[in-house]
Order: structure tokens, then sequence, then C-alpha cells
């Protein structure tokens, strides 16, 4: 074996290790961050933190009940409209529409998925806030539910395509209409991908802090209806996180920990139905 | 095709030549329409926005034109609005991210695709998926409270000492500044340059490994030499996705930052970032030009997200179909 | 399952309506610089009146008064009085004008953190100035270390902290900077906003605070309460007849006295840089931002009855919070201005 190629085995080794190394850095930051939350955040979580109200400044001994409900009440209202909004738009996309509409449609479902989580508040706030004179908890929605508009319709779209034509053509052949076709074939053969899309869309929202800050405003109190100012676990690991008291810390790492194992439990749960298998194989 | 069997009921589409009533009686018009309607929403919601965005900044793009770009003077008091700090901001966190979350991403992508046993592979690539769903406040949360010390007290110092003769290493350790959310947003962005380069890297035909290796090149060789250029365009693609993530990212920056508009050759300069400022002042933003220039930055990072992001998908499409071109094998 | 996920929801939904009814819900938003004192009070008045809820978001005075103007919240709070401007724009937009309305006497300190050093340092007019401007940069310079002998104060860098939102804290202390110094007065000027020279920047009282507190060798203005409370050091500023005073309430009552006497009908005042031997200089009113028309005739009479319970009985409640009580006179004016919203 010549000294050259000795090198470049040498060489190929080496790198191929660093590669090694770096997945292990990427994923272990993972761990990293669930290990300090769990760690920071298991020895806050309390009783009260889940039903007391925040105490006034500096005291101790409050919780974040409300920004638990509130978060629950701005994500199911987000959910009540992305989740129509991208399911029927995606069945359109994928059972009706012509080449054009479906290339406007999806240009325009990329651009407001880019858009930036800060930009959407902006919106939210000329759109929600101003007009109607309050912050609230509608404002919160609304804002969180634009962005799970792309998310579903994308997917779902996805999943809709993916049923196989022979599916379709034996329905239709058996004398249903296009619209009885979509609703007891197509989309029951797809729901477990969109299903997996809506879970996603829902856990990418749960965590979002930015259109919350001009929409939701906060509450020291239970917020009442819809049309209040909320109090959120994002917005509120936020705000304690970067104030001076050691109690408002500890509680600010409580929320964490309970938001991320929220989060990552919907996306485990998601991956898991997709991965129990599609009703159909994809084409 | 062609002939009517109008008197068939239920027949739909794969018989021509039904009236429009009939459909409508069928309910496939009404459902058409119902589905139309939803879709067009998502259009009309996207122009609504950019619409609020354009009107929304006209003061500031009349009074300051292109000039809003190259000023660095942001004073409420004296009405004077300048993006540059901003800007640089931005661009140079978004910089140290890439600098940090390119290689390692990549890397990481490489040892996944090429290396690991699919098993591996796969559960790996499950756990940096989970990473990516980890929202951004809790990125602050830990950047606040273990990143900035350990900056502060350990690494800037080091840098300091090691490399003080630079420019960009000098200067008094915060802890927060340009350098700590460049760090924290490359954290955040490697998952999207891993899980994206994973797949072009996946997408490429066998053989163009299989014949890199016969020629008598090692592993490294022809995955460097060979696989990683054929899917340079897909890699290319993840790291704007990437870039488009950091650039617009707002919590965990300004959390860590340090909110001061400043442009400075040092990292351990505090800055600010465009997402950051308007998170800052937008609920505060007495004047009216105070605001609109707030609305203007963010209608500035909007576009360039849309640009980005559009980019990288022309990218991304480039690769899959060239390797699809060539047959998967 | 379905059906489970089904019925509950319908209920949630169900309670959220049934919940909106009863309780009143007044929404306020603004300075952070009382925060410590409102929340308190909106707390006690709540367990008091248990259908009033008083929801106060302390984002800072600047929002206080965008987000009043804007009609987005019932009332503001505000440490830096509205200026002419900002009253014209609230008259035209809702035809009718915003009464301010102080609430409690505060101090504005200089905190910091430096090791080593718990005593309170003694700071002159031209030090602050000087650090804020960025002239002064260490913090073993002979303006600092003049009138500190006995201190060893280190030659490291001073990090300047400053707020990163629209604040009247930051109004109180540029005001200040600005009677003291013409260089800042022509510089930065005075504002809830303005072009800090140097610094880092925190979000609301509190940011600063936290800030201050995990930053080594920082110095940063918040208001007293916020210094207590967090156990931080915090310095003695030279008055206008010279003395070194500590924030305290008898100074910042000693400084209100002028202005007590002499308060003008709209209650907009200065009291930074008083006259009087134990006045501490950096102190301020701070003041809730009152509509002069509210429609609503449930909110009005529970933002009035919360008023006249404000500077009653509330004022028990300021001296456990190192603010200072409002002076008799201004208590005596305030209660007939009352009447002017209707």
């Amino acid at each position: 074996m010549t000294s050259r190629l000795r090198w470049r085995k040498f060489v190929s080794g080496f790198m191929l290790t660093m590669t090694g190394v770096c997945a292990l850095i990427s994923v272990s930051v993972l761990f990293l961050i669930l290990g300090y939350l769990v760690y920071h955040g298991g020895i806050s979580i309390s009783w009260n933190f889940f039903t007391k109200l925040p105490a006034p400044v500096g005291e101790t001994g409050g919780g974040m009940a409300n920004a638990i409900v509130g978060s629950g009440k701005m994500l199911l209202l987000a959910t009540f409209i992305g989740v129509p909004i991208g399911f029927l738009g995606a069945i359109y996309l994928a059972e009706f529409s012509g080449a054009t509409t479906a290339f406007v449609v999806r240009y325009a479902a990329d651009l407001l998925n880019g858009a930036p989580s800060i930009v959407i508040g902006i919106f939210a706030y000329a759109l929600v806030v101003l007009p109607f004179k309050h912050f609230s908890t509608l404002a919160g929605g609304f804002a969180l539910g634009l962005m799970m508009i792309p998310i579903t319709l994308r997917s779902t779209e996805e999943f809709l395509r993916a049923v196989p034509h022979p599916l379709r053509e034996g329905a239709m052949a058996l004398g249903a209409s296009k619209w009885k076709t979509i609703a007891t074939v197509i989309v029951p053969a797809a729901y477990r991908g969109i299903l997996t899309a809506v879970l996603l869309a829902f856990a990418r929202v749960a965590g979002e802090t930015a259109p919350l800050l001009f929409t939701a405003l906060g509450n020291s109190f239970w917020s009442r209806g819809w049309n209040q100012p909320t109090a959120s676990l994002p917005a509120m690991i936020y705000t304690y996180a970067l104030a001076p008291y050691d109690d408002w810390h500890r509680q600010a790492w409580a929320a964490g920990l309970v938001l991320l194992v929220l989060i990552l439990v919907i996306n485990i749960v998601a991956r898991a139905i997709l991965s129990r298998g599609i009703a159909v194989p994809r084409s | 095709m062609g002939t009517s069997f109008t008197s068939v009921p239920g027949a739909g589409p794969l018989v021509g030549g039904r009236s429009f009533l009939s459909r409508l009686r069928q309910g496939d018009e009404i459902a058409r329409l119902i589905t139309l309607m939803f879709a067009i929403s998502v259009v009309l919601v996207t122009l609504l926005l950019v619409f609020e965005l354009w009107q929304g900044s006209v003061l500031p793009r009349h009074k300051f034109g292109f000039n809003f770009f190259r000023t660095s003077v942001w004073d409420p008091i004296f009405d004077q609005f300048g993006a540059l700090p901003f800007i640089y901001g931005t661009v140079v966190t978004a910089g140290v991210a890439l600098l940090l979350a390119v290689p390692l991403g990549i890397g990481a992508a490489i040892f996944l695709a090429e290396l690991a046993p699919t098993r591996v592979s796969d559960t790996l690539e499950f756990f940096i998926d989970l990473l990516a769903a980890v929202p951004s406040v809790i990125y602050g949360l830990l950047g606040v409270f273990i990143v900035v010390p350990v900056m502060r007290s350990y690494i800037q110092p080091a840098l300091k000492n090691a490399l003080g003769f630079l420019p960009l290493f000098q200067g008094p350790a915060f802890g927060v500044g340009f350098l700590t959310a460049g760090i924290v947003l490359a954290i955040m962005v490697i998952p999207y340059i891993i899980s994206v380069s994973r797949e072009v890297l996946l997408s490429v035909p066998r053989d163009q490994r299989e014949a890199a290796l016969s020629l008598g090149a090692t592993r490294w060789e022809s995955t460097w030499k060979v696989v990683v250029p054929f899917a340079r365009a897909g890699i290319f693609g993840s790291i704007f996705l990437a870039l488009a993530r950091a650039l617009g990212e707002t919590i965990a920056v300004t959390m860590v930052i340090g909110n001061t508009p400043a442009i400075s050759a040092s990292l351990f300069s505090p800055g600010y970032s465009i997402a950051a400022v308007i998170a800052n002042e937008l609920t505060e933003a007495t004047s009216n030009l105070h605001y609109q220039s707030l609305i203007e930055l963010g209608l500035v990072l909007f576009l360039l997200t849309f640009i980005l992001n559009g980019l990288a998908r022309l990218l991304i499409l480039a690769t899959a179909q060239r390797g699809s071109e060539m047959g998967h094998v | 399952m379905k059906r489970i996920a089904g019925t509950t929801l319908a209920l949630l939904t169900l309670a959220c309506f049934v919940l909106a009814q009863g309780t009143l819900s007044i929404n306020g938003a603004g300075a952070t610089f009382p925060y410590p004192i409102y929340s308190k009070w909106f707390d006690e008045y709540h367990k008091k009146f248990s259908t009033i809820q008083i929801n106060y978001q302390s984002q800072g005075s600047g929002a206080g008064i965008k987000q009043v103007t804007e009609g987005t919240v019932d009332f503001g709070a505000t440490d830096g009085p509205m200026n002419d401007e900002q009253l014209k724009a609230y008259r035209d937009k809702h035809g009718s004008g915003i009464l301010h309305f102080p609430t409690v006497l505060g101090a504005v300190v200089p905190t910091y953190n430096i090791s080593n050093v718990t005593s309170s340092l003694k700071f002159t007019p031209e030090a602050l100035a000087g650090i804020y401007l960025g002239k002064i940069t260490k913090w073993n310079d002979l303006a600092i270390t003049g009138p500190n002998k006995g201190v060893s104060l280190p030659a490291n860098d001073i990090v300047v902290v400053h707020r990163a939102d629209g604040s009247g804290t930051t109004y109180c202390w540029t005001d200040y900077l600005s009677k003291i110094s013409d260089e800042w007065k022509s510089k930065v000027g005075k504002g809830t906003s303005v072009n800090w020279p140097v610094g880092l920047g925190g979000k609301g009282n509190e940011g600063v605070m936290g800030v201050v507190k995990q930053t080594p060798n920082s110095i940063g203005y918040v208001e007293l309460i916020y210094a207590i409370q967090n156990n931080t050091p915090f310095g003695d500023v030279r008055n206008s007849s010279g003395e070194f005073v500590k924030a305290s309430l008898a100074g910042v009552s000693a400084a209100a006295e002028g202005a007590a006497k002499n308060m003008p009908d709209d209650f907009r005042v200065s009291i930074t840089d008083a006259p009087g031997k134990i006045a501490y200089p950096i102190s301020t009113f701070t003041w809730l931002l009152v509509p002069e028309k509210i429609s609503d005739a449930a909110k009005r009479d529970a933002l009035k009855g919360f008023l006249n319970w404000m500077m009653t009985d509330g004022q028990n409640y300021t001296e456990g919070l190192a603010y200072g009580k409002l002076p008799p006179p201004v208590v005596a004016k305030e209660t007939k201005a009352i009447a002017k919203i209707q």
C-alpha cells in the first residue's frame, strides 16, 4: 500500500468519524435541552403552578393556571380557524382545481407559511386588535390560526394526492358522485396523514410567542369569554425569564417543561400515527 | 367519451356532458364551490397581509425612501428612523448561525445518509425532527439562563485571550450580543439543514457512489467528491431554508442579543435584529412615523424570507429532479 | 374516543361562554415603574369586589400612552406625562380628552452590580451623566471614586444598562440628566425612548433589573422597590443642595413638596432635581391615564370607585412597597377631578 493511499484512507476514516461526531453533537443538543428543562422545571413544578393565578409582583406562591387555560383557548380557536380552511382548501387543490388555481393557492400558502411569526403578529394587531379596540383571545387565536393554515393545507393536499387512483376510480365506477367519493373513500383513506398534519401544525403554533405579544397581551386574572386579553404559557415564560425575581424564574422553567413536554408528546404521537401505516401505500 | 348519457344517474365525470344543474343536484358543484371558497380565502388572506404591510408603511417609504436602509440613526424623539443597525444585526447573527450550523449540519447529514445503518439513521432523524419542534421561547429560556452566563464567564474571555487581536473578539464580555444570539440561532437551524440535506443526499442515485468506489475512491472521497456535489443544489436549498428561519426568529434572539441598535465589528457587542425591535417597540410607538417604520421593517423581513424560501424550494426541486432523471437504482 | 373528545370540546366552548357572564373586566397597560404596587392594588381590589377584575399589563409607559390612545385598553399608566402633542392626538382621535391621575410617588435609583461592593456608592450628577454618555467608562474613574473614598472600585469597564422599550422611568431619568447636564440635553434629550449613546437594553424595569443582576460591573436605573426586592445595592445621588441623598420615602416626599403646593390642574409636573436639603433628586409622580369620557357605565363607575379607593385605602399599601404617599393637597385636588370623568 503506497503512503498516498494510506493517507487517503486515514483522511477517509477521520472525516467520516467527524461526521459521526457532528451527528452526535446535534442529537445530544436535544437531550441537553430536555435534561436542563427536566432538572430545573421538575423541581419547580408544584400544585400551585397548575392551579393558582399569578401573585402580585414580588410575592411568591403564584401559578400559571390562567396561562394554561388561555393557551388552551387560543389553540382551540386556532384549530377551528386553521383546520377547516386548510383541510377544505386542500380538498379543492387535490380534487377539483385546475393547474393555475392550484399554483396560485399553493404559492399563497407558501408565502403565508414563510412569513415570520412577528409579521403575522403585526397583521393580527392591525386587523383584529385595532378595529375591535381590544386585545383579546380572539386576536391571539386568529394569529395562531393563520399560521396553522398553510401547514394543514399543504400536508393534507399531499396525503390526499397520495391516495391511489384505483380507489377513486373504483368508487366512481360504482356510481358515487365526486363529493361522495371524497367524503367516504378518499378522506378516510388519507385520514392518518391528515390527522398527523393537524397535530404537527398544532404543536408548531402551541409554542409561538411573538404573534401573541400584540394580540393576547396578557392577564393577571382569569380571562372570560373571547374578547378579553389572556395570559398564555409562551408569553409568561418570556416575561418571567427576563424579570429579576427568582420565584418567577422557577415558574418559567416549570412552564417551559410543561410546554416542551406537550409539544414533544404531540409530535411523537403524530409520527406514531403516521408510521403505524397509512391505510394505503404511497404511489 | 363525448357521448351523452344524461339518463344514467350517478355516473359522474366518467361520462361526459352532463348539465350544470344535474351536477349541482348531485352536490358535486356545491362541494366544488365550497372548497374553492376556502382555497381562495387563503389567497385573499395572504394578499391582505401583503397589502397591510405595504399600506402600513407608506409614511416612512415616502419620507425616507431608500435612505431608510442606509441610515443608522433610530431616534424616536427626533423622528429619525434608519434601519441599518437592525439589518446589520439580523445579517450578522444569521451569518454566525450559518457559520456554525452548516458544517455541523452537513456533517451530520452525511453521516445519516451515507454511513449510518437505516435503523440508526431513522432514529436519529426522529430526534432531529423533535429538535426542530422545540419552540423559540424555550431556546430563549435556555439562552438566558445557560448560554449567556457560560458565554460571559468562559467562552468570551477565552476567545478574547486567544484571538483578541481580531476586531471580532474585542470589547467587554457582556454575555449577550451578536455571538450569543448567533450561537442560539445555530442550534435552532441545525435540524433544518440536517433533515433536508439528508433527504437530498439519500436521493442521489446509488450508481453515482458505486461508480466512484469502483474507480478506487475511498468512502470519504466518494461522498465528498461525488455525492455531495451532485446534491449541491439541494444542500444550498437547505441552507437557504435555515437562513430564512434565522432571519425571522424573534423571541430567542431578543432575549440574548442585548437590544441595542449598534453597528460594531465586535461579535461581543450587543445589537438588535429587525424582528426583535418590532417585538419591543410596536405596542408603544407613539408617533405614526415610528409605528410605520416598524411596519416597514416587517415588510423588509417578509420579503427577505419570501425570496429565500422561494430560492430554497427551487434548489431542492432541482436536485430531486436531477436524481430522478438519472434514475433511482 | 371521538365522542368523548367531541363532548369535551363542546363543554369547554360552552363553559367559556357561561363564565363570561357576571364579571366586569377592565384592562389597563403601561408603566413598569409602579407595577409592584399596581399589581398589589388590583389584587386587593378584586378581593374586595370580586365581580370587578382590573387586569394591568406592565408594558412600559410608552405602550400605556399608545394603547390608551388607540382605545385598545380602558386606561393607561405612565411615569412620563403625556406631552401636549400626545394629548392633542388623543383629543383628535376620541373627541374628548384624557386625564392624568397621580397615584404614588417613586424614586428612580442607580443600582449596580460590582463584586465586593455592597455599600451605597455616592454618585454626583456629573458622574451619572458621564457614565450614561459613555464618557466615563471604568468604575475606578475619578468622578466615581472621588466621593467614595474608602471603597475599592475595580478597574473594570462599566456595563451601562438602559430601557429597550418606551419608558416613563427613562423619562424621569433623562429629565433629570437633561436638567443637570447641558451636554446630555443637547445630545440626547429627554423622553420615554431616546437614542442612547451606550449600553444594553432591558425590557421593562424588570428587564433592566434582571440584566443588572446577572451582569457583573453593570449599572442601571430602576424604581426603588425593584432594587429593594432584589437585594441589590443602589447609590446615593447628590441633590441640588449639595447633599448626597439615599432614595427614601422622606426624600421623595420632600421632592414633591413644592409641586404639591402648586399642582397644575392637569397634574402634569416634573419633580426631578427639586430644591430642599433632603429632597431626593430623581423622584417622580406616576399617573393613571383615564379617558374623560367612558361610555360604558359599569366600567366608568368601577374606575371611579377604584380611583377613590386608591386615594384612601390604597395609599396604605404604598410604604410597604417603598413608594411615597400622595401629598394631601394633591389627594384633595384629585378627588375633585374624578368628577370630570363622564
